[in-house]
């Protein structure tokens, strides 16, 4: 039984891993910023489907509700409101920004490779087993180290959007001369 | 064995769930017409059957025979997934709402909800932002200006009323000490928290309105200034598509009023699947009742309202509540 319910998550990771890659480089190179938006949530979707594997259902949840869901609806909202889908065509032409993006994609990668061949990822274990999630809750844990632990850095962070939202409230404000 | 038994009883109940809601929701289409025109004193659809009875069976034979057509300028994937989108997203958010304790069928304990996970409320709001993306495509797919007017429309008023509607939840969350709507339940025995948190529900209700796009917030549809918005260039099974969805998501935000504020699916003497069926059905009238009685808002004045009422309030409700509920007094 464990067996089949191991080789049952191995599939579903197989699959929500591959549609989460191949959505990801239809969003980079589809030329309608609509179809890429659409594509950039199929990518969002797959990825949560990661996290509830890695037992984080919270972090599933609020990542489909918030990236998913609110902010790629304002993304779609922007696109649709300046119509961008009809003149976006330029990208094409810019050979100059595909050389450096080229670079710096490829550059990336071999990060990521040495990486992967060079860093042995045995840690050290956290104090939240599995287990232990399970009887505690997944929401109550990722609270209780928010408002707890990390309440500083928590904190900090919503400072930082709040400077972000009064920032963009005076740069939209009708100017008086 | 075991998983055998477990993987046929969740397709069961996924296939009979899915049969029992399309059969409200037809029917709520009904229901609807019905009491619209009683209350505009006209006697609604009666010539289909006894009383009208057979009224919705008519018009999908009728839907499923127009002619199928896409506008030339529509981008043609997503203006056929569109409907889809709307019809999945509805459907899927009930799958987390418990509408009856536990029976024993064949030997067997089944309890009445299709998945009863640990943030059932949260998985809620994220699917009720999904569905709204149906709106927003199928608008914009048309390639319809009037059409992407409706889409335009829909997502800012999803944007400005989905804070409020979460805010909203908040104090259910605080009083039930969970997200598993099934704990919400319990938490409520004895007392609906519609009697401990009466403004959270007013605010549901009015935030939710504005998710399913209904009087006074049907603003992506208005069709004396839009005509139509949004679903301007549908036709045949795919607006039939968008009508289901519609209706079903209606009734799935009543069955989150009756879980969340009114005891859910608990009741004295009638059994759990029968006292949530009687307590949605009541949201549904109200929800037809006040389409009959308000006129549609103007745009700005919904925008104004959610951002500078409708917000403000929630958050103050939201730090009130929990300031009671710290001092012990809820």
């Amino acid at each position: 039984m464990i067996g089949i319910g191991i080789g049952f998550k191995w599939f579903i990771f197989v699959v929500a891993a591959l549609v989460a890659t191949g959505s990801s480089l239809m969003m980079v190179t589809r030329k309608n910023p609509i179809h890429s938006a659409l594509w950039l949530i199929v990518t969002f979707f797959s990825v949560a489907i990661l996290y509830v594997l890695l037992n984080a259902t919270f972090i599933a949840v609020a990542q489909v509700m918030v990236y998913a869901g609110a902010i790629m609806m304002l993304v779609l909202f922007v696109i649709m409101l300046i119509h961008l889908e009809w003149g976006a065509q330029w990208t094409s032409s810019r050979s100059f920004a595909k050389l450096m993006g080229g670079i710096i994609t490829i550059m990336l990668f071999l990060q990521i490779l040495a990486g992967v061949f060079t860093y042995s990822s045995v840690g050290q274990h956290g104090i939240y087993s599995a287990q232990k999630l399970a009887e505690l809750g997944n929401t109550r844990a990722v609270g209780g180290l928010l408002y707890g632990k990390y309440v500083f850095a928590f904190e900090v962070a919503s400072i930082l959007l709040l400077v972000g939202i009064v920032g963009a409230v005076l740069l939209a404000r009708k100017r008086k001369d | 064995m075991e998983a055998v038994y477990t993987l046929i009883e969740m397709v069961v109940k996924n296939i009979v769930v899915v049969l029992v809601l399309m059969g409200f929701v037809a029917y709520t289409t009904l229901l609807e017409r019905k009491l619209l025109g009683r209350l505009q004193v006209r006697p609604g659809p009666n010539r289909v059957g006894p009383f009208g009875l057979l009224q919705p069976l008519a018009d999908g034979v009728k839907s499923f025979f127009k002619e199928d057509i896409i506008p030339d300028e529509a981008d043609k994937t997503i203006y056929v997934l569109a409907p889809g989108i709307s019809l999945f997203a509805a459907l899927s958010m009930f799958a987390v709402i418990p509408f009856g304790g536990t029976i024993t069928l064949l030997g067997r304990e089944i309890n009445l909800v299709i998945a009863n996970i640990d943030t059932g409320l949260l998985y809620l709001l994220a699917m009720a932002t999904l569905g709204e993306y149906g709106v927003v495509l199928g608008g914009w797919a048309s390639g319809n200006k009037y059409g992407v007017l409706g889409a335009l429309r829909a997502a800012a008023q999803m944007i400005s009323y989905e804070v409020p509607l979460g805010l909203a939840v908040i104090g259910t969350i605080i009083l039930a000490g969970s997200l598993n709507l099934g704990e919400i339940v319990a938490a409520q025995e004895g007392m609906w928290f519609i009697v401990k948190y009466p403004f959270g529900f007013i605010f549901y209700l009015v935030a939710g309105l504005a998710e399913i796009n209904r009087t006074p917030f049907d603003m992506p549809e208005s069709e004396s200034e839009l005509a139509c918005g949004f679903n301007i260039e549908y036709s045949s099974m795919k607006f039939a598509t968008f009508m289901i969805a519609e209706y079903a998501h209606m009734f799935t935000v009543a069955a989150i009023v009756t879980t969340l504020f009114l005891g859910g699916w608990m009741g004295p003497w009638l059994p759990g699947p029968v006292w949530f069926l009687i307590k949605v059905f009541a949201v549904i009238f109200f929800f037809i009742w006040e389409r009959g009685t308000y006129p549609r808002l103007r745009y700005d004045h919904i925008m104004h309202f959610g951002w500078k009422v409708l917000l403000p309030l929630t958050l103050l409700n939201v730090v009130v509540t929990a300031a009671l509920v710290a001092l012990g007094v809820l």
